[in-house]
């Protein structure tokens, strides 16, 4: 019995599956997210194997096309006993999205979770420490979303500037 | 023994000349390498080009003991507020070489969290071009401040006190409307970064 037999028997159509060059890749709409996620990455460390949470990435469809929801995010699944590897992404839509944390499965999620919250300002449910992890805590904006512009707003150039003489 | 007899035992010159002359040839530089340039930085250091030739080879990776910070590669606007309070805690007289084309200009880094030259924020004697610059290029830049302070140098280094104004180039900042501009203070006097209220 594969991965999929599992999924489908327990979160049938809850997600949609497809393949890409020979790996899979599960894919949850924005309003199934927040219910399924979780316990379908439970599902897959638990009884699939998938023990490794080797990366979340953070994904903006804005002006995408044929993209239904706004945001995705990717977590990337190894089975380091076979090698194997499951991409799930799950979607999350404005006006605050927000998918459930996976720290309960795996704690290295602490610092992915806290840069894709840094970047794309996707909260995560559960996250003990969601603060900003690139950017300067008083940053306000949320960077490598598309409708912020590749110079910023001015952020970088707000310091106070040093003289020579009072220096 | 005899010459001691033809020439006086004393110099005459001026307390600014001698301790320029002293200055100059011992600059104990910190190195602020944040990128690549700070390779290029340790391969001037290193053996085949030698900046203890020039004098300055005595690498403190204390700034309370440096008198030359060299910025070396890209600044952050995370960063900002360390290399400004890194600057303050080197005591006087001291120098900048702005190295490279990621720390005077930004470099092809034109995006949101890279500052376009550090000259924004700290004053800056040299700027190195190149990406990155070969090490000849920095020794060069050791020599022009050498010269600068052979120059300009003083004993008690009043010569900084006309350097009260902002040196640097006009503000990019200027150019956004002031409803589209965030203000995001880094504070260096109090604390590397500005605390964000507990709650």
């Amino acid at each position: 019995m594969t991965y999929i037999d599992t999924l489908n028997a327990r979160f049938s159509g809850a997600f949609a599956i497809s393949a890409f060059r020979g790996q899979n890749r599960v894919s949850i709409d924005a309003h199934k997210a927040p219910v399924v996620l979780f316990d379908m990455l439970k599902c897959l460390k638990m009884d699939c194997g998938f023990d490794f949470l080797c990366d979340i990435a953070g994904i903006d469809y804005l002006n995408y096309p044929n993209a239904a929801d706004r945001y995705g995010v990717v977590y990337a699944l190894v089975n380091t006993t076979t090698g194997e590897r499951l991409f799930v992404r799950a979607f999350a839509n404005d006006p605050e999205p927000e998918l459930p944390s996976v720290m309960a499965l795996w704690q290295g999620a602490n610092w992915m979770e806290r840069e894709v919250f840094d970047m794309f300002g996707i909260r995560f449910d559960g996250h003990p420490d969601l603060r900003r992890i690139l950017m300067p805590s008083e940053f306000t904006a949320f960077p490598l979303r598309k409708d912020y512009p590749l110079r910023g707003y001015g952020e970088r150039h707000n310091f106070q500037t040093i003289t020579r003489s009072e220096s | 023994m005899a010459i001691s007899g033809l020439m006086p035992d004393y110099l005459v010159t001026r307390l600014d000349h001698v301790a320029n002359l002293v200055r100059k040839h011992s600059l104990w530089p910190m190195p602020f390498a944040t990128a690549c340039c700070g390779i290029e930085l340790m391969a001037t250091a290193a053996s085949r080009y030698d900046i203890a030739r020039f004098g300055s080879e005595a690498m403190r990776f204390s700034p309370r003991q440096c008198d030359l910070m060299i910025v070396a590669g890209r600044v952050v606007m995370k960063m900002v507020p360390v290399m400004q309070r890194i600057w303050l805690q080197m005591p006087e007289p001291k120098w900048c070489i702005s190295m490279g084309a990621c720390a005077s200009s930004g470099g092809v880094f034109d995006t949101y969290c890279t500052v376009q030259g550090i000259d924004r924020f700290i004053p800056v004697d040299v700027y190195v071009p190149g990406c990155p610059p070969r090490p000849e290029q920095l020794i060069r830049a050791v020599l022009d401040i050498q010269e600068k302070i052979s120059r300009t140098g003083t004993m008690d280094a009043r010569e900084f006190a006309a350097r009260s104004s902002y040196e640097g180039p006009t503000s990019l900042a200027k150019e956004l409307s002031p409803e589209e501009a965030i203000v995001a203070p880094g504070d260096y006097r109090t604390a590397t970064r500005l605390r964000m209220p507990l709650n």
